[in-house]
């Protein structure tokens, strides 16, 4: 049988944004994968040659729709090692509560997406409106939906009243009670087992040598979580990484189904510790030095390298995003996968092609 | 498919999740940052708001010979972060939590006001 390429995207109904396959395929059985990627590179990096090291966090917020607030989180906690600040006990505690509430809006958006993939367009709509409540809770405590902007160097913005705490504890419950309701659907519902289970698979020993990240990684065995590191609050809170040892795309999406549920025991947790005091502090001078710092994103280990020379605009910010580390993988995924599995198996590493691209 | 049916037969019976938007409207949530506005009374034109803008939308100029000072936004580049709120030393500037409306032409906000003597020197001056 003569080999075909055929393209997959960068327009595809399941992509949410543009990413380029090319698939060598033999009988509908996909041989080879090639990949091609710079439709929406926005050179962000760049930025920082003319804004200052301030006004950098609105742009690095601005690099990912979804996980904005970690990436704000990631920066301002680089120029604070740098520059020796130490940042408030409530203000960690408070950027750990947004940065979990977005960790569930995104793996609600993805659970959703993913139903899409394999057709399950009520499953979608389901995910989707319990997602709306997080997005109200981001919407009243900070502002906006998404792009939060809370994070400054020193701290945060916002601060939480008692009355918006108890609101978001009853939101969320009620958030968790929903998803509990479609566990069963989405985890052990004929169809979807059906094209998910053995679908794309990766072993323990492909994902440790592709360099896989988040619950790409989880999904096959291996218990890697930057939130380890204890950053933030992270140190005063329980927390034990969702691992699944099958490394398929029903693994993956149950990684992500279990911490959603997780992030929203991490929020309580981080409510009903809550320090009380100051929410920021002073920040003076410009960074002089250079820094590596890691965050979990939804996505995975996004990792931020900045390099200041004691002016207001900073040498270098080179940002290492989930989704990059995540695409090797994915190209050991596809061979030997039908046609019609590509893209469940593409939306199991939950793409984020404007952060990859950056 | 019957681990749906619970669900299905739940949402049947229960009340729509989405408004008909147009004809019914959510209140706003109070801190929502939908739109920015300049008391322009109150500004003293010290450009600090431009200066902090992440996305260098405002630009403040005055006017010596006129004793005038104008304050122009170009709200379609604004980000509504409202850092230039914070950093607002006479607290001229506020954010309403309402969205803009949407607009077919692309027009700037421009104020113009007259610049007041600094607090210091009016003071001497009594």
């Amino acid at each position: 049988m003569a080999r075909t390429i055929i393209p997959f995207g960068p327009q595809h109904p399941v992509l949410p944004e543009p990413l380029h396959v090319k698939l060598v395929v033999e009988d509908e059985i996909v041989q080879e994968a090639i990949p091609a990627l710079g439709y929406v590179h926005r050179g962000l990096e760049k930025l920082a040659e003319i804004r200052d090291y301030h006004q950098m966090i609105q742009v690095v917020e601005r690099v990912c729709g979804i996980c904005s607030n970690i990436h704000s989180m990631c920066y301002c906690q680089g120029i604070e090692e740098i520059m020796g600040i130490e940042v408030p006990r409530r203000a960690e505690y408070l950027r750990t509560i947004w940065s979990e509430l977005h960790r569930m809006h995104s793996h609600l958006l993805w659970l959703g997406l993913f139903a899409d993939a394999f057709g399950f367009e009520a499953l979608f709509m389901q995910f989707w409106r319990i997602r709306e409540r997080i997005m109200d809770i981001n919407e009243a405590t900070t502002g906006s939906r998404v792009i939060t902007s809370v994070n400054v160097v020193g701290g945060v913005r916002q601060d939480l009243t008692p009355e918006m705490c108890s609101w978001i504890l009853s939101e969320v419950d009620t958030a968790v009670k929903e998803i509990k309701e479609i566990q069963n659907t989405i985890l052990s519902d004929y169809t979807v087992c059906a094209r998910t289970k053995g679908v794309g698979v990766l072993t323990k020993e492909q994902a440790y040598d592709f360099g896989a990240a988040g619950p790409t990684l989880r999904g096959s065995g291996v218990a890697s979580d930057m939130r380890l590191l204890k950053y933030a609050a992270f140190d005063k809170i329980d927390f034990e990484p969702i691992v699944e040892p099958d490394g398929d795309c029903y693994a993956r999406s149950t990684v992500r189904f279990r911490e959603t549920l997780q992030s929203a025991d991490l929020v309580k947790q981080a409510i009903a510790g809550l320090p009380q005091g100051d929410i920021a502090a002073p920040c003076k001078g410009n960074p002089e030095g250079e820094i590596i710092t890691r965050v979990e994103q939804p996505r995975g280990e996004c990792l931020y390298y900045i390099k200041g020379s004691g002016k207001k605009f900073l040498d270098r910010v080179r940002i290492r995003t989930p989704t990059f580390a995540n695409i090797p993988p994915l190209l050991a995924m596809l061979p030997n996968c039908e046609l019609a599995d590509v893209p469940v198996i593409i939306l199991s590493i939950d793409p984020c092609i404007s952060c990859t691209e950056r | 498919m019957l681990n749906m049916t619970p669900t299905v037969l739940k949402n049947l019976l229960s009340k729509s999740s989405t408004r008909m938007y147009p004809i019914e409207k959510r209140e706003p949530f109070e801190r929502y940052r939908g739109e920015l506005f300049n008391n322009i009374d109150e500004c003293i034109f010290c450009k600090k708001c431009q200066m902090k803008c992440p996305s260098q939308c405002i630009t403040v100029t005055k006017d010596k010979d006129s004793g005038t000072g104008t304050w122009i936004c170009d709200p379609f580049a604004c980000i509504y972060c409202s850092i230039c709120v914070d950093h607002c030393p006479t607290g001229s500037l506020y954010m309403k939590p309402v969205h803009r409306a949407p607009s077919a032409e692309r027009d700037m906000m421009e104020q113009t006001g007259k610049i007041k003597p600094p607090k210091k020197k009016a003071k001497a001056k009594k």
